[in-house]
C-alpha cells in the first residue's frame, strides 16, 4: 500500500502516473465552487491555510455536530468537471499539488497539472461511508457562515484515506481522455451490429 | 392504524435504504470482480465493496447524497387508512433528515433556499398505484442527483424503430460515461406519452437487478442491451473495463403513432431501496 503523507513532498507526487493507486494520511481540505471562488479573490493575508501543502478534495459532505464536535456522517467526491473555470488559477496561484474528485477534468486542468507537476485523482464516487471512517477529526473549518457546510473549507486529518487512483498525472497523460476515446470507437462498433 | 408505528417503521426504511444497496446489486457488484478488471477498474470496485461493508456494519449512509426521497405506493384499493400514507410519509421524512441524519436536498427553485428538511412542495415524490386487495407496499428510493442528472427522453422519430431504442440507449450510456457513477443500473422507459415514458424508466429500477422482465421479448431486449453496454468499455466509475452496467430494466407503454418516447434514466451503483407492506390490519413490516 503506497501512503503518502502531508505536508506532501512535491518531487514524489510529481513521480506519481496515471494508474497508481496511494493513499493518505495526514490532513486533506475539501473545496467545491464556492471555495474555489472565494479564495480567488481574498488578498494572499486572508487565506487562512497553505494548500500546497495538502491534498484538495472536491467534496461538500454530510455532517453534524453531536455534543458540539463536528462529526462527518458521509464524505464522497463531487463532480470536478464544475471546478474546471478555477483549477488552474487555483493551482497556479496556491500551488496544489494533488488534487481529489470524480469523473476527470478537462484540458485546462491537464496544462496545469504538467506546468506545476501535479495529479488529479478518482476517489470512487459514492464512497462516502468509507472516506468518513478514515477521517479521524475535523481539525478545522473556513469560510463556515458564508459559504455554508457542503461548500466551506473542511480541515479533515486523515489516516490510510483512499484509495486514489491518479487519472491525470504531470506528464500530460488522463485517463479520462483515453477512455472516452476508446468508449466512442467501440460505440460504432457496437451500433454496426444491430 | 397508529401513525407513529407507520413512522417508526417508515424511518427504518429510509435507514436501512440510504445505509445499505439492495442484496442483488451487491451480489452483482461481487460477480464484477470476481470476473477480474484491470488494474484501475479493479482499485474502483474494491472501494465500493468495502464501502459497502463499512455502511452495513457502522449504519452509516453510504453515499453523502442521500438523494430525493421517492416513494412507490400501491395501495389496494379495500386499504383502510390511505389518508394516513402522505403525511406519514412527509413527517417520516423530516424526522429521519434529523435522525439518521441525512442531507438536506430539497431547493426551493426559484429563491434556491434549502428546506433543511428534505420536504418541499411535491417533494418527497410520491407515486401512486391502485391495486386489488387491502394491503399497501411502500418502496423507497432515495434517488440521487449525480446519476438523476444523466437521465435523457427522445421523442424519436417512430420509423427508427427498436433499432433506434437500442441506439439511443446505447448513445446515452457513452455519453454519460463515468458522471452517473458506474456500473449503474439502467432504467429505459419506452411508449407511452414523455411522463409516462420517464415514470416508466424510474419505476423499472424497482425491479431486483438479475430479474428479468415478465414477457419473453421485452426480457431479451434487456438481455441484449446489457450485454452490448459492457462492450462499451467505461467501466467501474469510468476508468475503462468490462464491467459498465450491472443491468438494464425496461418498462413500456402502447404509444401514440406519431409518437415514440424513449427516456433513460440510471441509477447509481449505490442502488439504495427499502420496502415496506402494511396489512388491512395496519401491521408494518419492512420486507426489504
Amino acid at each position: 500500500m503506497k501512503i503518502l503523507e502531508t505536508p506532501l513532498d512535491h518531487e514524489k507526487v510529481k513521480e506519481l502516473r496515471v494508474g497508481d493507486a496511494f493513499y493518505i494520511t495526514g490532513t486533506i481540505f475539501t473545496a467545491r465552487d464556492a471555495a474555489h471562488e472565494k479564495l480567488l479573490e481574498i488578498d494572499d493575508e486572508d487565506v487562512p491555510f497553505d494548500p500546497s501543502k495538502y491534498a484538495m478534495f472536491h467534496c461538500g459532505p454530510a455532517i453534524h455536530k453531536e455534543e458540539g464536535e463536528w462529526k462527518v456522517v458521509s464524505a464522497g467526491p463531487t463532480t470536478s468537471i464544475r471546478m474546471e473555470i478555477f483549477e488552474d488559477d487555483f493551482i497556479e496561484r496556491f500551488g496544489t499539488k494533488v488534487i481529489i474528485g470524480k469523473g476527470g477534468m478537462g484540458d485546462r486542468t491537464l496544462k496545469a497539472l504538467d506546468k506545476h507537476g501535479g495529479v488529479y485523482c478518482q476517489y470512487t464516487g459514492g464512497a462516502g461511508a468509507l472516506m468518513a471512517n478514515a477521517i479521524k477529526e475535523v481539525e478545522d473549518v473556513y469560510f463556515l457562515e458564508e459559504l455554508g457546510i457542503p461548500e466551506a473549507f473542511w480541515m479533515f486529518k486523515v489516516e490510510e484515506a483512499g484509495p486514489f487512483l491518479v487519472t491525470m498525472d504531470s506528464a500530460g497523460n488522463s485517463i479520462h481522455d483515453d477512455v472516452a476515446d476508446e468508449v466512442s470507437k467501440n460505440l460504432e462498433k457496437v451500433k454496426s451490429k444491430l | 392504524m397508529n401513525k407513529a408505528e407507520l413512522e417508526e417503521n417508515l424511518i427504518e426504511g429510509i435507514q436501512r435504504a440510504v445505509t445499505r444497496v439492495t442484496e442483488e446489486t451487491e451480489d452483482a457488484l461481487r460477480k464484477a470482480k470476481d470476473r477480474g478488471e484491470k488494474e484501475g477498474a479493479e482499485v474502483q470496485l474494491e472501494a465500493i465493496l468495502e464501502n459497502i461493508d463499512v455502511g452495513k456494519d457502522e449504519e452509516r449512509p453510504i453515499c453523502q447524497d442521500t438523494g430525493t426521497q421517492t416513494f412507490f405506493i400501491e395501495v389496494g384499493e379495500d386499504f383502510k387508512d390511505i389518508g394516513l400514507l402522505k403525511e406519514a410519509i412527509n413527517d417520516s421524512v423530516k424526522k429521519a433528515t434529523e435522525e439518521i441524519p441525512l442531507r438536506p436536498n430539497a431547493i426551493d427553485p426559484i429563491s434556491d433556499e434549502n428546506s433543511g428538511d428534505n420536504t418541499g412542495r411535491f417533494i418527497p415524490s410520491i407515486h401512486w398505484d391502485i391495486v386489488k386487495g387491502d394491503e399497501a407496499i411502500i418502496h423507497i428510493i432515495p434517488k440521487g442527483g449525480g446519476s438523476e442528472n444523466m437521465s435523457k427522453l427522445e421523442m424519436m422519430t417512430p420509423g427508427r424503430g427498436l433499432k433506434g431504442v437500442k441506439e439511443i440507449v446505447l448513445d446515452q450510456i457513452a455519453e454519460m460515461a463515468g458522471k452517473p457513477c458506474p456500473p449503474t443500473t439502467v432504467g429505459v422507459g419506452i411508449g407511452g406519452g414523455a411522463d409516462l415514458a420517464m415514470e416508466l424508466a424510474k419505476k423499472s429500477l424497482l425491479r431486483p437487478v438479475g430479474e428479468r422482465h415478465t414477457e419473453d421479448r421485452i426480457a431479451e431486449l434487456e438481455e441484449e442491451l446489457l450485454e452490448k453496454a459492457n462492450e462499451l468499455g467505461v467501466g467501474p466509475m469510468g476508468v475503462g473495463g468490462k464491467t459498465t452496467v450491472l443491468d438494464v430494466k425496461i418498462e413500456y407503454a402502447h404509444r401514440h403513432p406519431a409518437s415514440f418516447p424513449v427516456a433513460v434514466l440510471p441509477q447509481c451503483w449505490a442502488n439504495r431501496q427499502a420496502q415496506l407492506k402494511i396489512s388491512s390490519e395496519g401491521e408494518v413490516e419492512v420486507v426489504r
